[in-house]
């Protein structure tokens, strides 16, 4: 009781309207903290000028005309999946099951150029594989949003354990279908044919994918933002209670969100397939049925900004690739600058929002006045 | 406390406020809501802290950073929603989070010694006069009963100065009786207690001196025995303002909505509704009273489409005086059958309203599945005329109809909800607890606007928690208790005791069902 307390060392208040041009500030500024860290860190572990490994970073980007079109190619899987879930997310259906959607798609599709790749012409092999993969990648999210809907299951587990499955069933297949046989891998498939596989575009073979996902991005910025469907689900997302109210089946629009979502999955797995890989393998996926959430999270669910967030993401994967190579340092290294950028862009949202006090010097303060 | 400034965001909930509590008395504090009531008392009690200013207790300067900082100067709050938990029993939720060797030496090895614990619970109770059963558990409890664990709970971690915030929202008129004895016995003994109320003849009951703030600032304190209830109101709202609410006569009164026999079981199979049966009028306000969670919800809720009813029916009167049911419809089917049916339910930002949109987003809520111009899109157009309608005529407080509603003030959020329905042009009305948490101009507003839908013709039903406001402004009072109707009285000639009686049940029973 006698004791005196100390006024807090710190306290956090909610902050009043932030301007946008205050809330760029605040994200760039993070960033640039970041780099002077990722420039300590490198410096005191490597003894290497951090200038020279952010210059090797960025080539590692946009070093050569090669370079540009491989971050392009990633940029655009990325994003056709972080756009497919953002209705999910946006419908705070936490679908977590966007890696196993994609090689529902990516074995509907090998599937279809195993099996009848030969007997029809190429043009109506690639209209088929695209059916199977939307169709696959779809019954793929529409199965936990069923359970959902009607049972009130728990979609962050289903989604995610939905994910080891599909993986197991396409190791199973690639084992059926393995060339050359106890190889343990497929190969390229229909190699000297290349029956199924999607046709070059103006000699740039990742102009395609490009195209789509800037469809794609399009259509769901459209989506969310103006249709019926679009309003329904972001009510949903806010309030069940609210949606009932108004006449909102709210089992329906769950079913009807998830089967998008999985329909653009489907998608990226026949791009990935019949598109850039020619192959199917486990691991063809990547995590980024997972980086797909970061990057949706992080642009808020806004199909135009998931462009920029997920450049960031594949801009700092390509160079943390980069100067593993060419200063010939452990990959995990990489992964650590990459770690510490994420950290400072997402911890920024909290300074975005809020607002610290330290306690203030009271002799400080009595000099002020 | 002196210069307390507390600021949330823009929102500024207190600015310079200077408050003196003296020991001993029971100070009201009188405010309407959103004046910063409740904040400057979390101040108090270790839940805030403020941003500017200082708390001084008996004339030291004290810094209060947690709730057990408050206790250690020994003042306690009892908060509005009760922190109690369910499973545990009186005792155990009163010794709950105090370290064991707090004062009890005897209690060894980190053991709880829950019977020194129970006796002490006991000596507390015969000091003051509560009524608590140590071992019973919270769930069996009245709302009334977890308050009073509430209190003891405060007293038992040796608190000198108790907050008590809008104690009797949620008791009967003789459980506030029952209450306010307590708070007199406490007084006896030497505690110092102050009420947070917009109640104004609570805290002439009550009080021996009221403080009140407005908008965040404190404007002034007063003696209750030489004040009366009109200066207080001046003084809360700012200016003049009438007391008394408008009640036409209801003109061209017919059958509209026909409940008969409704029974209604919650999903766990509890019953919500038991052989409900009434009709609704054109033309006419049609209260229910009755304590909070009788099946107000459910009868409201049924009769809009929500709930699955086991029993009964609800016949919809036309015009012509043919019928038609509307059990087993959802509320689109309700809606195409040409019913227009307007609902303002409890939780408006969690049912009526999607609090994080816009104001045009929620006015969308009603409208979007109208056709718009190319199929499947929805009209953006409309609901921003409408908005813009409501915030005019409604007079809503708000930067602008982009604003999600969630940042705008429960008055003003349910001017928004009440100004989308009533522009649905509605046969029925219903609306439940329209006035909680409002201050008296926005709820006089909304008494108004229910007037003038009765005029138009419109069945109003109207669900109140405060009796004056349901007796002054009813035509017929509907008495509910535990999912029963236990009364239908005359708004004009009941008075608050009978239907208080209702409320319990007391010589309730069948009489005066129709």
């Amino acid at each position: 009781m006698e004791k005196t307390k100390k006024e807090p060392l710190i306290h956090i208040t909610k902050r009043r309207e932030i301007s946008k041009k205050n809330e760029w500030a605040i994200r760039l500024g993070s960033i640039l903290i970041a780099l002077i860290v990722c420039a300590i860190i490198t410096t005191l572990t490597t003894d290497l000028n951090p200038i020279s490994v952010y210059a090797s970073m960025w080539r590692g980007s946009f070093g050569s005309e090669r370079k540009i079109w491989a971050l392009l190619k990633e940029l655009s899987i990325l994003l056709i999946i972080s756009v497919a879930l953002a209705p999910s997310f946006k419908m705070k259906f936490w679908n977590l099951g966007g890696g196993g959607q994609v090689m529902a798609g990516v074995l509907a599709t090998t599937t279809c150029m195993i099996l009848i790749g030969d007997s029809i012409p190429s043009g109506a092999l690639i209209v088929i594989s695209f059916v199977a993969a939307l169709a696959a990648g779809a019954f793929w999210a529409f199965i936990p949003a069923f359970f959902k809907a009607k049972w009130n299951t728990n979609e962050t587990l289903f989604t995610l354990m939905m994910n080891y499955v599909a993986t197991q069933i396409v190791a199973y297949f690639i084992i059926k279908w393995e060339v050359p046989k106890g190889s343990g891998q497929i190969g390229m498939i229909n190699q000297n044919t290349q029956a199924g596989w999607l046709p070059v575009i103006a000699g740039k073979q990742y102009l395609l994918a490009v195209i789509i996902a800037i469809i794609v991005t399009i259509i769901m910025y459209i989506y969310l933002r103006y249709t019926k469907h679009g309003y329904e689900l972001s009510v949903v997302g806010e309030s069940h209670n609210t949606a009932q109210y108004v006449g909102i089946n709210v089992g329906k629009v769950i079913i009807r969100t998830l089967i998008f979502t999985g329909l653009l999955c489907g998608l990226t797995g026949w791009l990935l397939v019949a598109g850039t890989d020619h192959t199917m393998s486990t691991s063809l996926e990547g995590g980024r049925g997972f980086l797909g959430v970061m990057v949706a999270w992080l642009a808020h669910f806004n199909p135009i900004g998931m462009i920029l967030s997920g450049l960031l993401l594949v801009f700092m994967s390509r160079g943390a690739g980069e100067i593993s190579t060419a200063f010939g340092l452990n990959s995990s290294f990489g992964d650590i600058l990459t770690g510490v950028i994420l950290f400072f862009v997402i911890g920024s949202e909290f300074f975005i929002n809020y607002q610290v006090h330290f306690r203030k010097s009271h002799r400080k303060e009595a000099a002020d006045v | 406390m002196r210069n307390i400034t507390k600021t949330f965001g823009s929102i500024v909930a207190n600015h310079n406020v200077d408050l003196d509590i003296y020991k001993g008395e029971i100070l009201s504090l009188l405010g309407e809501n959103g004046s910063g009531k409740t904040t400057l008392m979390n101040m108090l009690a270790g839940i805030y802290y403020p941003d500017e200013g200082e708390i001084l207790i008996d004339g030291k300067q004290v810094h209060i950073s947690s709730p057990k900082d408050a206790y250690d100067y020994g003042i306690g709050m009892i908060h509005q929603h009760f922190k109690l938990v369910n499973v545990f029993t009186a005792a155990q939720n009163i010794i709950l989070g105090l370290e064991t060797d707090q004062g009890r030496k005897n209690s060894r090895f980190g053991k709880l010694d829950v019977e020194s614990a129970k006796k002490r619970i006991r000596e507390i109770c015969d000091t003051y006069g509560f009524d608590v059963d140590p071992d019973q558990k919270v769930y069996d409890m009245s709302v009334s009963q977890k308050q009073t664990v509430e209190i003891v709970k405060v007293l038992y971690r040796g608190a000198d100065i108790l907050i008590l915030d809008e104690p009797t929202a949620v008791l009967t008129p003789q459980e506030t009786e029952k209450l306010f004895k307590v708070l007199r016995n406490m007084r006896e003994a030497g505690k110092t207690m102050v009420i947070i109320t917009h109640k104004l003849h609570e805290v002439e009951e009550i009080s021996d001196r009221v403080a009140v703030l407005r908008k965040g600032e404190y404007i002034g304190d007063l003696i209750t025995s030489e004040t009366n209830a009109q200066e207080m109101t001046n003084m809360m709202v700012g200016r003049e303002v009438k007391l008394n609410i408008d009640r036409p006569e209801p003109k061209n009164v017919k059958p509209r909505l026909k409940i008969k026999g409704l029974t209604v079981r919650s999903e766990d199979g509890i019953l919500k509704l038991d052989d409900v049966s009434f009709t609704a009028n054109t033309g006419e306000v049609l209260g229910i009273a009755g304590i909070s969670g009788c099946g107000q919800k459910e009868l409201l809720e049924s009769i809009a489409g929500l709930q699955h009813i086991e029993k009964g029916d609800i016949l919809f009167v036309e015009d012509d005086g043919s019928e038609s049911s509307l059990v087993g419809m959802d509320p689109i089917e309700i809606d195409k059958k040409g019913v227009s049916l307007a609902f303002v339910p409890e939780d408006r930002l969690g049912m009526g309203l999607v609090a994080s949109m816009d104001l045009a987003d929620n006015m969308m809520l009603r409208s979007f599945r109208r056709k718009g111009s190319i199929a499947g899109f929805t009209d953006r157009k409309t609901p921003r005329e409408l908005a813009e309608k409501v915030v005019n005529e409604l007079e809503v407080v708000t930067p602008g109809i982009e604003t999600p509603v969630r940042r705008l003030s429960g008055g003003n959020v349910q001017k928004v909800l009440v100004g989308r329905e009533i522009a649905m042009n509605p046969t029925i009305l219903m609306s439940a607890y329209a006035v909680r948490g409002l201050d008296i101009n926005a709820s006089y507003m909304i008494y108004d606007l229910i007037n003038q839908q009765k005029e138009r013709g419109v069945a109003v039903i109207f669900v109140g928690e405060d009796l004056d406001v349901l007796l002054e402004l009813s035509d017929r009072i509907l008495v509910l208790c535990a999912g029963k109707v236990s009364g239908i009285v005359d708004g004009r000639t009941a008075d608050k005791n009978e239907v208080g009686l209702l409320m319990t049940r007391v010589g309730g029973g069948e009489r005066g069902k129709n």
